[in-house]
């Protein structure tokens, strides 16, 4: 069997896999977001919380919540990591430096997973474990959060309020996130993750006697349980350097494959939640139309591209395995690579800097889109529906009528909070990626030059400002100025474009529905799904094509 | 001014209330659970698939390791030890830069471009070296023979594996190096191929230690 053929036959399986998925976690999640019972550890929860579950909120309120919460988790977690030289069960590493803590904090509670640092050399049992994954957990429930209040607002009318922030914390986090996680952990387990809370140890070698001392030096460490939630909660930030190419993270040619339908699996699923909250399942097949449209469309694209392997250095080796390992091969490594930055995940099972120039550009561009096919858990949902607001406007226009979506007028206000959200991402990244390439220090950073050293700092800002994660990792980023304007970046870029969203979702709450007519624009049909998959190019191609040209463009025509 | 200070206030300490009981739960209680569930069940796994050769460990069966002379004066990096069959490259492998007590690898990628300079004179180098090592006894490697995970360095450094076409070059080099015949070491190769997962899933690979332990215990024999 041919490469190409395996290929195309894993993404068939991934595809039938997330199909079988679908609708029962989708209607489980509906079920859990809409629920009136409370389960008894989750009584618990609110009791040492002192929160009343049952209070409904409107969007200030909930937006408060958020905001607070985030608050105190990146000071959480930043003092952790400046305490961690003396705290017990850290393998003796010391506390991280405040630029770096400072951003590694903004980086996990945003979802973004940005590392300036080496996993295996920096970051003891107590950081990772009981500081990072947790906010795996808890950055991704907070994005599902947020994407229900929307949808409520969508659903609900003449109210205003959109649900209580502390239920659908804890909820997402224990009725959804840990049970699939740890089955999943198991599964990776079982697959060759590691999963153990042994310190660093040696190993001996073959050969013994030529070695660095006779052996080789591990870390231990809960790996499996940290990888689940990384994947599933879209976060993606790696135990190991090599995050998902590590074989302890990524063992095998199955797991690979189990991790990406980690990653995609919630995303895809929340447009049936979304379907069955609003009251209309066509609805969600109508946004999934269009999730699903861009996936397949970036994954045989990108699949072309490191098949054909443009590019000098690959041209002489006859392949484009650079920074890609044998058990994933090309293919294993494009699907990855596309479902990992279509979500917010930004997990890597490959380095994408040494991806052909259209490749890179491809994974570049997946995020500028804004993460929306699928997305983040929450933000690719919130995101999307964004867009269908942009889209049903511009349908508006055409035919000189105020456009509605799902019973709900979309009038000046809720234009200027949907042109709000996707002002934001781009503006972040242009102006920082502009300052960066203008000040004389931050290009020392860069390992490539020309097209490529420009393409690893818009990269940076790109993945920072998208909550992505994932980098052209040539980039020296634990400098301070990286370190500062990519943690403010993410900060950014994960928590303004949620105060329109909550500002959106309360104003949509408020109104009273309107009723149908022949002249509503049908949103449930795949005329609209095109109408959608069109705004979202043209409004990130229209933003980023001349960044583009200068970087990933520039460098695969020149191949 | 005071009363949305204090509602401020309130809303923090719930804040970390519910971020210290999160901490337990997932923080915590989860990873433990995982872990027991783990070493209860999948033990050689979960401590790092160890391989044992006369109840020695030589390593891991998913990290690769290198197979090198010792390093001569002069050298800045040692020669490979040709008797053994050798991995892929790993010229992204870090080491230790901060909390020096320890001699960590730090897996990575090169991160090079596909125009970078250095990678293309790695790549360039390595194939020459591939050519020239593995052409021995009439036996003559072309390069267009040379696959491309021979020449390139993988995503963590430490892939354990090489391509079957890999291995198939190395054959002959292996044979005249340990006194065997072609056809043992050839036998030995396909015994150690494994391929995909239900005829799709993962490429076909050569577990690089797996067949270098069962090389020595051929050699041994």
């Amino acid at each position: 069997m041919s490469p190409v053929l395996a290929g195309v036959l894993q993404f068939l399986a991934l595809a039938v896999a997330l199909g079988l998925a679908y609708r029962p976690l989708g209607d489980y999640m509906a079920g859990v977001y809409s629920s009136t019972k409370h389960l008894r550890v989750e009584k618990w929860i609110y009791k040492a919380i002192g929160a009343d579950p049952t209070t409904e909120m409107r969007w200030p309120a909930y937006l408060r919540g958020v905001l607070a919460f985030s608050f105190v988790s990146v000071l959480f977690l930043y003092l952790l990591q400046r305490v961690q030289g003396s705290l017990p069960g850290s393998l003796g590493f010391s506390s991280i430096d405040p630029d770096q803590a400072f951003n590694t904090a903004a980086s996990f509670v945003s979802n973004t997973n940005w590392q300036s640092y080496y996993g295996e050399q920096a970051m003891g049992h107590v950081v990772q474990t009981g500081g990072l994954a947790v906010q795996n957990f808890l950055s991704a429930s907070v994005g599902i959060a947020v994407a229900v209040a929307l949808v409520r607002g969508f659903a609900r009318s003449r109210t205003g309020e959109l649900g209580n922030f502390w239920a659908d914390l804890v909820r997402g986090t224990v009725r959804i996130l840990i049970p699939i996680a740890a089955i999943a952990a198991v599964v990776l387990v079982a697959c060759g993750a590691i999963q153990n809370f042994s310190g660093i140890h040696d190993v001996g070698q073959f050969l013994n006697e030529h070695s660095l001392g006779g052996s080789q030096q591990w870390n231990g460490g809960a790996v499996a349980s940290q990888e689940a939630i990384k994947e599933l909660g879209t976060n993606g930030g790696g135990y190991f350097n090599a995050n998902s190419a590590h074989p302890f993270e990524n063992p095998s040619g199955f797991s690979n494959l189990f991790e990406i339908f980690l990653i995609l699996v919630i995303p895809f699923a929340l447009t049936r939640t979304f379907g069955r909250m609003v009251g209309s399942i066509k609805q969600g097949y109508a946004i999934l139309a269009t999730m699903v449209t861009i996936w397949v469309g970036f994954t045989a694209l990108m699949m072309w591209t490191e098949f054909h392997h443009g590019g000098p250095a690959f041209d002489i080796a006859g392949g484009a395995m650079e920074g890609k390992e044998n058990r994933f091969g090309i293919a294993g490594s494009s699907i990855f690579s596309v479902a990992t930055t279509l979500t917010s995940t930004g997990a890597v099972n490959s380095f994408h800097s040494s991806f052909t120039g259209f490749g890179g550009g491809i994974t570049m561009l997946g995020m500028q889109l804004g993460e929306i096919a699928p997305g983040g858990t929450g933000s690719g949902l919130y995101g999307m529906l964004i867009m269908a607001i942009i889209a049903v406007f511009i349908a508006g226009l055409m035919v000189g009528r105020t456009p509605e979506y799902l019973g709900k007028k979309i009038g000046t206000r809720q234009i200027k909070f949907a042109a709000c959200y996707i002002l934001i991402t781009p503006a972040l990244v242009l102006c920082f990626t502009a300052a960066a390439m203008a000040l004389p220090t931050p290009g020392n950073s860069m390992t490539n030059s020309g097209a490529h050293g420009f393409s690893e700092i818009l990269y940076a800002y790109t993945s920072g400002a998208n909550n992505n994660g994932s980098a052209f990792a040539g980039l020296n980023a634990d400098t301070q100025w990286f370190n500062t304007t990519i943690g403010l970046a993410m900060l950014l870029g994960r928590f303004l474009p949620m105060v329109f969203v909550l500002a959106l979702a309360g104003s949509l709450a408020e109104q009273k529905p309107v009723p149908e007519t022949a002249g509503t624009l049908r949103t449930e049909k795949p005329l609209f799904s095109g109408l959608l998959v069109g705004t979202i190019l043209i409004v990130a191609g229209l933003t980023y094509f001349p960044a583009l040209a200068l970087g990933p463009l520039a460098e695969g025509l020149a191949s | 001014m005071n009363n949305s200070v204090s509602s401020a206030g309130r809303l923090l300490w719930a804040g970390l209330r519910a971020l210290l009981v999160m901490t337990v739960v997932c923080g915590v209680i989860y990873p433990l659970v995982v872990t027991g569930i783990a070493q209860a069940a999948f033990g050689n796994k979960a401590n790092g698939s160890e391989i044992k050769e006369n109840g020695k460990v030589v390593g891991s069966s998913l990290i690769g390791q290198t197979y090198n002379l010792p390093l001569k004066k002069g050298e800045e990096t040692p020669a490979p030890d040709l008797k053994w069959f050798q991995p892929r490259p790993s010229n992204g492998l870090g080491s230790n830069s901060v909390n020096t007590q320890y001699t960590l690898i730090l897996s990575g990628a090169t991160n090079r471009s596909g125009d970078n300079a250095d990678l293309i004179k790695w790549v360039t180098d390595a194939k020459a070296a591939v050519v020239k090592d593995n052409s021995v006894n009439g036996y003559t490697v072309k390069p267009s023979d040379v696959p491309a995970d021979a020449v390139t360095s993988s995503g963590s450094g430490l892939d354990p594996a090489i391509s079957p076409q890999y291995a198939k070059i190395q054959i002959h080099r292996i044979a005249a190096l340990n006194h065997l015949t072609v056809d043992q070491v050839d036998k030995l190769v396909a015994d150690h191929t494994s391929g995909r997962l239900l005829g799709f899933m993962s490429e076909p690979t050569v577990n690089v230690l797996e067949l270098n332990v069962a090389l020595r215990e051929l050699t041994q024999k």
